[in-house]
């Protein structure tokens, strides 16, 4: 079986963006994936989101591992170079090309079991060097491509299609990442495109990794009954923080309060700033349509939480867990964080666009080095 | 064996006591002296308080490789007397430290035992533990001077250069080296028969480590990411990378940087950052040893399979599993050749000494933007390591870096359809396009199935049509590879094939068995894939020997494999029991060996 291109039809009143680029461009080739999978779902929002932020594509590099979420890679962004690694190992790749070059608006695509098993340490240590890269992880607590294993984010007690129950603590890659030190973390459904496509344009905008874990139900092995990963399960148990309000390219993300359903003029629900709101613990349940007809359960967090504070977030997303819940949204960043490149210093021409009289210091200088060694 | 300009000696201390700067002070008066020399550090995998040696050779025929004999060992540590005395050759030297007595047990009635109170004179002339013990290295040092012959004001030139901003241990090292020295002249009698005499024999040289001399490739081939996770041998490879970057590529008013270096969580990510930043467009490199090579197999089979630039520094040590991590071997020849799973076959270059490292550092990156592929750099221990005597490097100003086929906008405007995969010339190597071209340039790398568009694909043809072309490349890359190096002697009919590291020794045993009548030609196989000559060399010959260090004969092995030469027609030498290799045991082998007869 060979990919299947997508056939390329531009409507004349398709909308453009600020590039005069239709949806379309931004989208790749046909999804090989099962009909109804969350990854879809998360590969549209994807398309948004790189099309409002109207990033160009050819600027953006596609890198995933392996599983039924890396070879989304394929699905979006057509006109993007893109890079299928090895299984666990996404995130060294990306470091070195996000190194290498700079101008590159690295997306990782990941699962949860490329991330969370074989891939933990790679993760762990991406977050830790805060490589210039949105890191989107799509969960769905099984691996799929080999047909319905559990997943290190399989919850105790969640049951396999042929009843088998996990008895093993599942791996939280939000509460992981603010662990190690990640400087954005967001964590949505993507079943909720409303909610998704936002916090996806706030994680390309970061400075630095921006994790985001999509819980993304696994239509054929991790849909049903007794699955922590269902679409079911989700929408009855997702617990929103913030939103993440649009964020135009290259400026700092600003933070606002909970979603009271007004509109910025984007066409996107927006946040109404939570001051003046009194503290009532977890706040109002909330229950919101969903694109796709689906609704979904959403508690309002207590309109002191503060998504720049680890150790309150630790606590909301542990709080939540501890109740059965899923928390969602924006749900930390840190706006002062050093990037890779920060850190390393790196000079703000991407290093492949170096010329050799800039990297090599010539025969002189190695005569006089020479002077070093006698 | 001993005389005036050649010969050797040993000095055994306690690892972590300061006795490296020492040994360096040795060597590099010797080298001033205009005689060649060269130290080999026999250091244990430990920090603190394991014995430790420092051979040094001295040879003014340029003989460099390990010496077979010691002619006088400076015995220092008192848990390996027994083992230092043992080695001396009969009517050798021992210097030892008398402050203490020498176990009567130890006595060899075969050799010359000489004492200087090194312990006891540093106590009266200095003051705290850690002066004392750290100075008492500069007494010996002192002693050797006297012994050997070395030139005080050589010494003393280079104390100044080394301490000359801290005036004080300046001062103290002065008068070390002066109270070793007049000690010496005091209770022995000084010069040795074996002594140092001055010539000019080292100016158009220098003395410099493999890891160094790689790196400073590495720099010049304009390598711009480097990712490494330390282990040894190779940690001081990306170390003195950095420190040639912070020198040479720090912009002075903005303090930007042209380069990243990544020190990564494990040897998997140092290949994976290596491999991203290739097929990014920047020339990356990774520099390990055989446990990282390990490691790395499944990337190596990526990068191989997906055609990306990579270059990967392989500074081998005894295997394996941790093996012997600070003794030197070639132990990684076919998980190099054909590393990772599947098909692969993977280019190889293999240096001699630093001076072969720097070149070859240059050529890798090279070899890797044109085949589009995965090429190792083999060092070893004893070349990365240890300070060798070799020519000055020079560096040509036309260079430029030879990027291969990449296409660039313009070229894509040009063509219909890019096909990442099409091999238009017909040497398996197909244009690629870097990450941000644009236009129609984009495509999709995977390690998973690909046809010649990089379109995912399970398909028979598509996939033979693809591994074939890798195959080609390979053939391709012969041509490109630098070509071994060959000394013949007019009727010789025996063949000495080596490789790397070994190539000192073995050219001395080809100058020891001519003193005996023996004739001998040599091959030294600088690449793989081999080319036809190598065939022919062998094939020229009544008797090949080939002489590697490991225990399975690896490189012969290969021989055999990839150019189908008969298992008997070549004997193996194989020398692995972690220390460079000497003349000695490839003399032994080939004179003591009838003829066509395997040892």
């Amino acid at each position: 079986m060979t990919s299947i291109a997508k056939p390329v039809v531009a409507h004349p009143r398709l909308k453009t963006n600020a590039l005069g680029l239709t949806l379309r461009d931004y989208e790749g080739g046909m999804s090989t994936l099962c009909a109804g999978c969350g990854h879809d779902s998360v590969t549209a929002a994807i398309v948004q989101a790189t099309w409002e932020l109207g990033i160009e594509p050819h600027r953006a590099a596609k890198m995933s591992g392996i599983g039924c979420s890396s070879k989304t890679t394929a699905y979006f962004l057509k006109q993007s170079h893109g890079f299928n690694s090895v299984h666990g190992r996404m995130p060294s790749v990306s470091s070195g090309a996000a190194a290498a070059n700079r101008g590159l608006s690295v997306i990782g695509i990941s699962g949860d079991g490329d991330s969370l098993s074989i891939g933990l340490g790679q993760l762990s240590h991406a977050i830790r060097r805060n490589v210039n890269m949105i890191y989107i992880l799509e969960n769905n607590g099984v691996y799929g491509l080999t047909k319905g294993q559990f997943s290190a984010s399989a919850d105790i007690g969640s049951k396999l299609k042929k009843g088998e129950v996990n008895e093993q603590p599942p791996i939280d890659p939000v509460l992981l990442a603010l662990s190690v030190g990640a400087t954005f973390v967001g964590r949505s459904f993507s079943g909720d495109k409303r909610q998704l496509v936002p916090i996806i344009k706030a994680a390309i905008s970061h400075r630095g990794l921006a994790l985001v874990d999509v819980i993304s139900p696994c239509v054929t092995f991790n849909n049903h009954e007794g699955s922590t990963k269902s679409y079911k399960y989700t929408r009855d148990h997702d617990v929103e923080a913030v939103e993440a309000d649009y964020i135009p390219v290259c400026e700092p993300i600003e933070i606002t309060g909970l979603s009271n359903g007004s509109s910025n003029g984007n066409g996107h629900a927006t946040n109404g700033h939570a001051d003046g709101r009194p503290a009532n613990g977890d706040g109002d349940l909330r229950v919101v349509q969903l694109h796709d007809g689906g609704t979904v359960r959403l508690r309002s967090t207590d309109p002191s939480y503060d998504p720049t504070d680890r150790a309150n977030a630790y606590q909301h997303i542990s709080g939540c867990q501890s109740r059965g819940e899923i928390a969602t949204g924006l749900l930390f960043v840190d706006e002062s964080s050093r990037s890779m490149h920060d850190v390393l210093k790196t000079t703000s021409t991407p290093l492949v666009d170096l010329g050799h009289e800039d990297l090599c210091p010539g025969s002189a200088a190695l005569e006089k080095l020479m002077g070093r060694f006698c | 064996m001993n005389g005036v300009n050649d010969f050797a000696f040993k000095i055994g201390t306690v690892n972590g006591t300061g006795s490296a700067s020492a040994n360096g002070l040795l060597m590099r008066s010797i080298f001033r002296m205009g005689i060649p020399v060269t130290g080999k550090n026999l250091f244990p995998s430990n920090i603190q308080g394991l014995p430790t040696w420092y051979e040094i050779r001295v040879n003014a025929d340029g003989h460099l490789a390990r010496a077979a004999e010691i002619d006088m060992a400076v015995a220092l540590n008192p848990a390996t007397y027994a083992k230092d005395v043992a080695e001396i050759r009969p009517d050798g030297y021992l210097l030892y430290d008398s402050s203490w007595p020498l176990p009567q047990a130890l006595n060899r009635e075969d050799i010359t035992i000489l004492g200087v109170p090194f312990g006891r004179l540093c106590v009266e002339a200095f003051t705290g533990d850690r002066e004392r013990t750290l100075l008492r290295n500069i007494v010996y040092t002192g002693a050797l001077a006297a012994l050997i012959g070395i030139d005080m004001e050589v010494i003393d030139s280079l104390l100044n250069e080394t301490f000359g901003k801290k005036p004080k241990l300046l001062d103290a090292n002065h008068k070390a080296i002066r109270i070793g020295y007049d000690a010496a002249v005091e209770l022995l009698d000084c010069p040795l028969p074996f002594r140092l005499e001055p010539m000019d024999a080292t100016s158009d040289s220098i003395l410099i480590d493999g890891n160094t001399a790689a790196a400073l490739g590495a720099l010049y081939a304009g390598a711009t990411v480097g990712a490494w996770y330390p282990i040894t041998p190779s940690t001081s490879l990306m170390e003195a990378f950095t420190a040639f970057c912070h020198k040479y590529r720090v912009d002075e008013e903005t303090g930007e940087r042209k380069f990243a270096i990544l020190q990564a969580e494990d040897e998997l990510a140092a290949a994976g950052i290596t491999i991203g930043a290739g097929w990014a467009g920047a020339r990356a490199f990774t520099n390990t040893s055989g446990p990282g090579i390990s490691l790395m197999q499944e990337f190596l089979g990526l990068a191989y399979y997906a055609d990306i630039p990579s270059v990967f520094f392989n500074i081998q040590r005894c295997g394996p599993s941790t093996g012997m991590p600070t003794r030197t071997q070639q132990p990684d020849i076919l998980s190099m050749a054909y590393a990772s799973h599947g098909d692969t076959k993977h280019p190889i270059l293999f240096p001699a000494d630093p001076g072969e490292a720097f070149e070859m550092a240059v050529q890798a990156f090279d070899l890797a933007d044109q085949l589009q592929t995965p090429i190792f750099v083999a060092s070893d221990l004893d070349i990365g390591m240890n300070d060798w005597m070799v020519k000055r490097l020079t560096w040509d100003d036309s260079y430029t870096p030879n990027r291969g086929k990449v296409l660039t906008a313009e070229d894509l405007e040009k063509i219909e359809r890019f096909s990442r995969y099409r091999d238009v010339d017909g040497d398996g190597v197909a244009a690629r396009t870097l990450p941000g071209v644009g236009g129609k340039g984009a495509y999709f790398v995977r390690g998973s199935g690909h046809d010649q568009h990089a379109d995912y694909t399970e398909d028979s043809a598509a996939y033979c049509e693809l591994v074939d072309r890798l195959r080609r490349k390979f053939s391709h890359a012969a041509t490109l590879v630098p070509e071994p190096l060959v000394l013949t002697q007019e009727g010789a009919e025996i063949g000495l094939v080596t490789i790397g590291g070994c190539d000192l020794a073995v050219r001395e045993a080809q100058a020891l068995l001519r003193e005996q009548g023996i004739l001998v030609d040599v091959m030294r196989i600088k690449a793989f894939p081999f080319q036809e000559e190598v065939k022919e060399f062998i094939e020229s010959h009544e008797t090949s020997y080939v002489i590697e260090q490991n225990r399975d004969g690896q490189l012969r092995s290969l021989l055999m494999i990839e150019l189908g030469i008969p298992k008997d027609s070549m004997i193996p030498i194989l020398d692995y029991g972690g220390m460079p290799l000497t003349a000695r045991v490839v003399v032994e082998a080939v004179a003591g060996a009838p003829a066509g007869v395997p040892a």
